[in-house]
């Protein structure tokens, strides 16, 4: 009996965090890094609380985009690697099914477990419990769409041996709008004021990146495949 | 040439990679009960081949058939159809064999866990379902493999040097599960270096230099 797209994209999802959760110090390596570089901040500026608080939205942003971009690199690879996507390729499902599903399962690892421990980190930067909410709405928004500017790039460099370089340079360019309306938000959240226009334009780029990515990341990992 | 309906056609593929020409015009046709042994030195091209039967691999010129349809256009049904092993084992090692034999064969159909242990099993690796694969010896992990191609129970096998790495027994056991596979009215395509010994209609094909 043929097995339906959703049951497919289940059964991938479980694929993908069984292999994660296999490799708990890959899974934490990313958390670590953004706790990590977001808390040598303030040692290393040795600044006044008002002045930490100026900085801690694009602090924390660039650790979030920097954070994310360390685990993209296998989000394909590994699985290219050891000839498993090929399988995957001849499942008879869509690859876009399969490209949706390692992504979405990508972001729950990684992006998901960044917006829960990012209240730890508002905390060390001195940002105010009331702009948590704001923090981690756009957090989200934001780590969604990174995931999936960032299939697309390693769909384009799967293919190479050291393409880990590369990612980071077709993918940082593009999360720009990301770190600057995500910063932004928040800030605004700090000073309390209304971050609902910054929020509003990461919702867009966010519905418009997890519309079109499937299809842009499953052509590029469609062209390297061969 | 007219194709058959009933089973794959390969007319006339020619495929370069960069500046070499790979395949150079080779058709083949495979029907039910059929099985193709593509033999020759290195670098003839037999795994570039086999990708372009499998679709994984676009020829700059020619078509493959299956069922009297281009590829591209059944591809589902195609897929559907084909169970493919590369010369790689391609099982993630972190995942015991039985959970890569689920997540494998679980896209292509509903299958139970009983089923999978049944054809680890079959290939004398039942013992192994519940161990990593990265544990598993090179001769183990083509079993498994191997279990993989059987469980997905495909009409149409497609083997890339199915024989590495596997112990006498091993090598007669790949042999008699073809032979069954084909007497059952399914359809082969293995690429080797050694011949085949099975009882069934073999053709054979040499890709040159």
């Amino acid at each position: 009996m043929n097995v339906g797209p959703l049951e497919a994209f289940a059964l991938l999802v479980r694929r993908e965090l069984c292999l994660s959760f296999r490799r708990p110090d890959q899974l934490l390596q990313p958390l670590v890094f953004f706790l990590i570089v977001t808390t040598l901040f303030p040692l290393g500026l040795n600044l006044q609380l008002s002045l930490l608080r100026d900085m801690s939205p694009g602090v924390l942003w660039v650790a979030a985009l920097l954070s994310s971009l360390l685990s993209l690199d296998s989000l394909f690879k590994s699985d290219a690697d050891d000839g498993t996507l090929e399988q995957l390729a001849l499942s008879g499902q869509d690859l876009t099914v399969i490209v949706v599903a390692k992504t979405f399962a990508h972001w729950l690892v990684s992006g998901a477990a960044l917006v829960l421990v990012s209240p730890i980190v508002g905390t060390a930067l001195g940002i105010p419990t009331e702009a948590f909410l704001t923090m981690m709405l756009s957090l989200t928004l934001g780590t969604l769409t990174l995931s999936w500017l960032g299939a697309i790039g390693a769909g384009l460099t799967v293919g190479l041996k050291r393409g880990n370089v590369l990612l980071s340079l077709i993918v940082l360019p593009l999360a720009m709008p990301l770190l600057i309306f995500g910063a932004g938000a928040t800030d605004r959240a700090i000073s309390g004021t209304s971050s609902a226009g910054a929020l509003y334009f990461l919702a867009a780029l966010c519905v418009f990146t997890c519309t079109l990515a499937p299809f842009a990341a499953t052509t590029a990992l469609r062209i390297t495949l061969e | 040439m007219n194709t058959p309906a009933d089973g794959l056609s390969v007319e006339k593929v020619h495929v370069w990679r960069g500046d070499r020409h790979v395949l150079k015009g080779v058709s083949l046709n495979l029907r039910p009960r059929q099985l193709l042994h593509i033999s020759g030195p290195n670098g003839t091209g037999k795994t570039t081949l086999l990708r372009v039967v499998c679709g994984l691999l676009r020829p700059e010129q020619g078509r493959v058939s299956w069922l009297g349809q281009p590829i591209l256009s059944v591809r589902t049904e195609y897929q559907a159809a084909l169970a493919y092993a590369s010369h790689e084992p391609a099982l993630k090692g972190d995942l015991t064999a039985l959970e890569n034999l689920r997540f494998a064969v679980g896209l292509k159909r509903r299958v139970t866990a009983g089923e999978l242990r049944a054809s680890l099993e079959r290939t004398g690796v039942g013992a192994c379902a519940d161990l990593p694969a990265r544990v598993l010896s090179a001769g183990q992990r083509r079993r498994v493999a191997l279990a993989r191609i059987l469980a997905m129970q495909a009409t149409l096998w497609l083997l890339d040097e199915p024989f590495t790495n596997l112990d006498t027994a091993g090598t007669a056991l790949t042999g008699e599960l073809l032979q069954s596979h084909v007497r059952a009215g399914g359809a082969a395509l293995v690429v080797a270096h050694q011949s085949l010994e099975v009882d069934v209609d073999m053709r054979r094909l040499e890709l040159g230099p």
